[in-house]
C-alpha cells in the first residue's frame, strides 16, 4: 500500500517525521478551505437530519393544534403549510429521508460498481468486452424512465429503502468505468505478479490488492455518487415516482410548495430547495478535495 | 469513413436490442395492466368483471403469452397477432388506454416538440460549457476562474425540477411587471396552432426560451470543468509554447492550437449530455405543461403501459446512440491523428 515514496512526496514532507499515505491525504485535504468548510457543514446538515427531531418539539405530521399557513416565526421557524404541519420538523424528516436514500445508494453502488470495474479490468479478453458491452446497455436505458417506472410499480407505500435499492442498481456503471480504467494499469505492475506467484487465487488479488490501491477512485466517487443520488431521489419523489405522502422528502416538499416562489409562502419553496443544494454542493466541494488530496502528482505548488 | 460509420451503426444494435431486451422484461414484471384494468372496471361498475372480458383484455394486450413470447411479437409482429404489433413493420401495439389511444400517432407529433427542446439545450449548454471552461482556464487562479468555479459547481447542485419551478415563477412574474407576455410559461406552442415548419417554430419561440434555459443550466457545469481542465493542460503543452515562440499571435495560438485540441476530450461528453437532456426534458415538460415525449412516458409509466414505455425507451435510447456517433465523427475531425479507414 506504501507507494508514496515518490521524490516529489519526500520533498514537500520536509520535516523529519515520516509520514503514512493516509495522514497525507488528511493534512493535504484539511489545506483545501472549501472541502473543509463544507464537511462541516454537512456534518451539521446530517446532525439536523438524525439528532434535530430528538430536540424539536414538533414531528412531521400533521397536527391540528398547529396553524395554517404560519409565517416563519420563534414557534415555527419554517413556518407552516397549509395542512398544518411544522415545516422545520417536515424538513428534519424530509431530510433524514434523502440522506438515508443516497448514503445507502452511495454504498451499494460503490461496491457493486468497484466489484464489476475490477472484474472487468482484471480478466480482460473476452470477459472484460461482454461486460462492457452490459455498460454501453445501461448506458442507453433512460436512467429516470426506468427508476421511475420500478418506484412507479411499487403501490402504496414507497419506503425510502425502496428508492435506495432501486437507485443503486441502476447507478453504479460510472464507478465501475472509473475502476476498470484504474485496475487496466494497475494489474500490469509488479505486486500484482508477486500475488500470483505467491499463489494468491483471483478473487483474492481482486478484494485484497487490486480493490485496496483504487481506493482513491472509490472514495471520490463515493462522495459524487451522493450529490448523485439526492439528485435523483427528489427528482423522482417531484414527479410523484418516489416517496409518497405520509412520509415525506425533499423533492416532495417542493412539490407540494408548487407555484409559492413569489407569493407570501415563499418559505415553503425555497427552505428544501437551498437543503438540497447545500448538501450536493458541499459534498461535491468534499469530494474535489479528497480528489486533489489523493492524487499522487499532486504538490503543494499550483501549476 | 462511410465504412466506419456503417460499422459503428451494426454495433450498435445489439446494444440498443440489450437495452430493450432488459427494460422489457424488468417493466413488463413489475406491471400487470390487466389487473389494473380489470381493476378499474370492478371499481366503475361494482361488480365482479366476467372471466370474458377478462380474457378479451388479456389477449388484446398479449397477456395471455409468456414475456419471451411478448417480447418477440412486439419486435417483430411475427405470429398469431390481432395486426396492431410489431416494431420491425412500424407498429408500436396496444395502449392500455384502448385502440383511442395510437401509440405511434402519440410519439410522431411528440417527438419533435422533445427533439427540439432537448436538441436546442444540449447545444447551448456545449457551448456555454466551452466557452466557460475556455475564459476560466486563460484567467486561471483569477476571481473570474473562482467565480465561473463556483457557479458550475452551483449549477451542478441544483436540481432541475426546483430551477424550473424557480424560473416558471419568475417569468410568471416578469411578465406581469412588462405587462406582456415576452415568456410562455404553459405549453409548447399556440394551440390549434397551423401552418408551415418555419412558422411553427417561430410560434414556439417564446415558449421555448425558458425550458431550454432551465436545462442548459442544468447540463452546462460538469463539461465546462473538463473544458477548463483539458485546456489547462494543452496551454501547458510544449507545441502551444513552441507557437507563442514563433510569435504566432495569442489569439491564433488560442483558437488554432490550443482550442481545437482541447475540445477533444469534451467530444466525450456530447453523448452524455444529450442523455441528460432527454432525462431533465421528462421535467422541464411536466413543469411547463409541454404535451411531449416526457410527459407522455411519464403518463404511460404511471398507468402501467408496457408498450407505451418501451417505445420511449426506444427513442431516448436510438437518440442517446446517434449523439454517441456524432461524438466518434467529431474526434476525426478534431484529432487529425484518428483515422477511420
Amino acid at each position: 500500500m506504501s507507494n508514496t515514496a515518490s521524490p516529489r512526496l519526500e520533498a514537500e514532507a520536509i520535516s523529519s517525521k515520516e509520514r503514512g499515505q493516509w495522514e497525507m491525504v488528511g493534512r493535504r485535504f484539511f489545506r483545501h478551505r472549501a472541502a473543509v468548510v463544507s464537511l462541516v457543514i454537512f456534518i451539521l446538515v446530517v446532525l439536523f437530519a438524525y439528532i434535530g427531531p430528538f430536540l424539536w418539539k414538533w414531528d412531521y405530521k400533521i397536527h391540528s393544534e398547529i396553524p395554517s399557513w404560519a409565517a416563519p416565526s420563534l414557534d415555527h421557524p419554517f413556518g407552516t403549510d397549509k395542512a398544518g404541519r411544522d415545516m422545520l420538523g417536515a424538513m428534519m424528516q424530509a431530510t433524514k429521508q434523502s440522506l438515508n436514500v443516497s448514503l445507502v445508494v452511495a454504498i451499494g453502488s460503490t461496491v457493486l460498481g468497484a466489484l464489476y470495474g475490477a472484474v472487468a479490468g482484471f480478466y480482460r479478453g473476452w470477459v472484460d468486452s461482454l461486460m462492457m458491452r452490459f455498460l454501453d446497455i445501461m448506458f442507453v436505458i433512460p436512467f429516470l424512465v426506468i427508476t421511475g417506472a420500478l418506484a412507479g410499480a411499487i403501490d402504496t407505500s414507497v419506503r425510502w429503502y425502496h428508492m435506495a435499492i432501486i437507485l443503486a442498481v441502476f447507478g453504479w456503471t460510472s464507478i465501475a468505468r472509473a475502476v476498470r480504467a484504474e485496475v487496466l494499469s494497475l494489474r500490469e505492475k509488479e505486486f500484482i505478479e508477486a500475488a500470483r506467484s505467491a499463489g494468491g487465487s483471483d478473487w483474492h488479488i481482486i478484494v485484497k490488492h487490486l480493490i485496496p490501491n483504487t481506493m482513491s477512485v472509490i472514495i471520490v466517487s463515493v462522495t459524487l455518487q451522493i450529490a448523485f443520488a439526492i439528485l435523483s431521489e427528489t427528482t423522482l419523489s417531484f414527479l410523484g415516482l418516489g416517496i409518497q405522502s405520509p412520509d415525506t422528502s425533499l423533492g416532495l416538499l417542493i412539490e407540494a410548495a408548487g407555484a409559492s416562489a413569489f407569493n407570501e409562502h415563499w418559505y415553503l419553496f425555497y427552505i428544501p430547495g437551498l437543503m438540497i443544494i447545500l448538501i450536493a454542493l458541499t459534498i461535491n466541494f468534499i469530494g474535489d478535495g479528497l480528489r486533489d488530496a489523493m492524487d499522487p502528482r499532486q504538490t503543494m505548488v499550483r501549476r | 469513413m462511410v465504412v466506419f460509420i456503417i460499422r459503428r451503426i451494426l454495433l450498435m444494435i445489439p446494444v440498443l436490442l440489450g437495452a430493450t431486451i432488459l427494460c422489457f422484461v424488468l417493466v413488463d414484471v413489475v406491471n400487470d395492466p390487466v389487473q389494473d384494468k380489470i381493476f378499474e372496471i370492478s371499481q366503475s361498475t361494482g361488480e365482479p368483471v366476467p372471466q370474458s372480458t377478462i380474457d378479451a383484455l388479456e389477449s388484446s394486450l398479449y397477456y395471455d403469452r409468456g414475456i419471451p413470447e411478448r417480447y418477440w411479437i412486439w419486435l417483430t409482429g411475427i405470429g398469431d397477432t390481432n395486426g396492431d404489433i410489431g416494431l420491425l413493420q412500424g407498429k408500436w401495439g396496444p395502449s392500455i388506454e384502448g385502440s383511442a389511444m395510437d401509440i405511434g400517432y402519440e410519439i410522431s407529433t411528440r417527438f419533435w416538440i422533445t427533439l427540439r427542446l432537448v436538441l436546442f439545450a444540449t447545444i447551448a449548454s456545449i457551448g456555454i460549457a466551452i466557452l466557460a471552461g475556455v475564459v476560466s482556464a486563460v484567467k486561471q487562479y483569477s476571481r473570474t476562474d473562482y467565480t465561473l468555479t463556483f457557479l458550475g459547481f452551483l449549477f451542478l447542485a441544483m436540481p432541475i425540477f426546483w430551477l424550473g419551478s424557480l424560473f416558471k415563477e419568475g417569468a410568471v412574474q416578469l411578465n406581469k411587471i412588462l405587462g406582456s407576455t415576452v415568456f410562455q410559461t404553459y405549453g409548447s406552442g399556440t394551440t390549434g396552432f397551423r401552418g408551415n415548419g418555419w412558422e411553427v417554430f417561430i410560434d414556439s419561440l417564446p415558449f421555448l426560451i425558458v425550458p431550454t434555459l432551465v436545462l442548459m443550466l442544468g447540463g452546462y457545469a460538469a463539461i465546462s470543468r473538463y473544458q477548463r481542465a483539458s485546456m489547462l493542460e494543452v496551454m501547458n503543452s510544449d507545441y502551444v509554447r513552441l507557437a507563442r515562440a514563433k510569435g504566432v499571435r495569442n489569439r491564433t495560438v488560442m483558437r488554432r492550437h490550443a482550442l481545437r485540441t482541447a475540445l477533444i476530450p469534451v467530444a466525450t461528453f456530447a453523448p452524455l449530455a444529450l442523455s441528460g437532456a432527454m432525462g431533465g426534458a421528462m421535467v422541464t415538460e411536466s413543469i411547463f405543461g409541454w404535451r411531449g415525449l416526457g410527459v407522455y412516458s411519464l403518463d404511460a409509466i404511471n398507468a402501467g403501459d408496457t408498450f407505451a414505455v418501451m417505445a420511449y425507451v426506444l427513442i431516448s435510447g436510438v437518440v442517446v446512440l446517434i449523439g454517441v456517433l456524432i461524438s466518434d465523427i467529431l474526434y476525426g475531425v478534431l484529432d487529425p491523428r484518428i483515422r477511420y479507414e
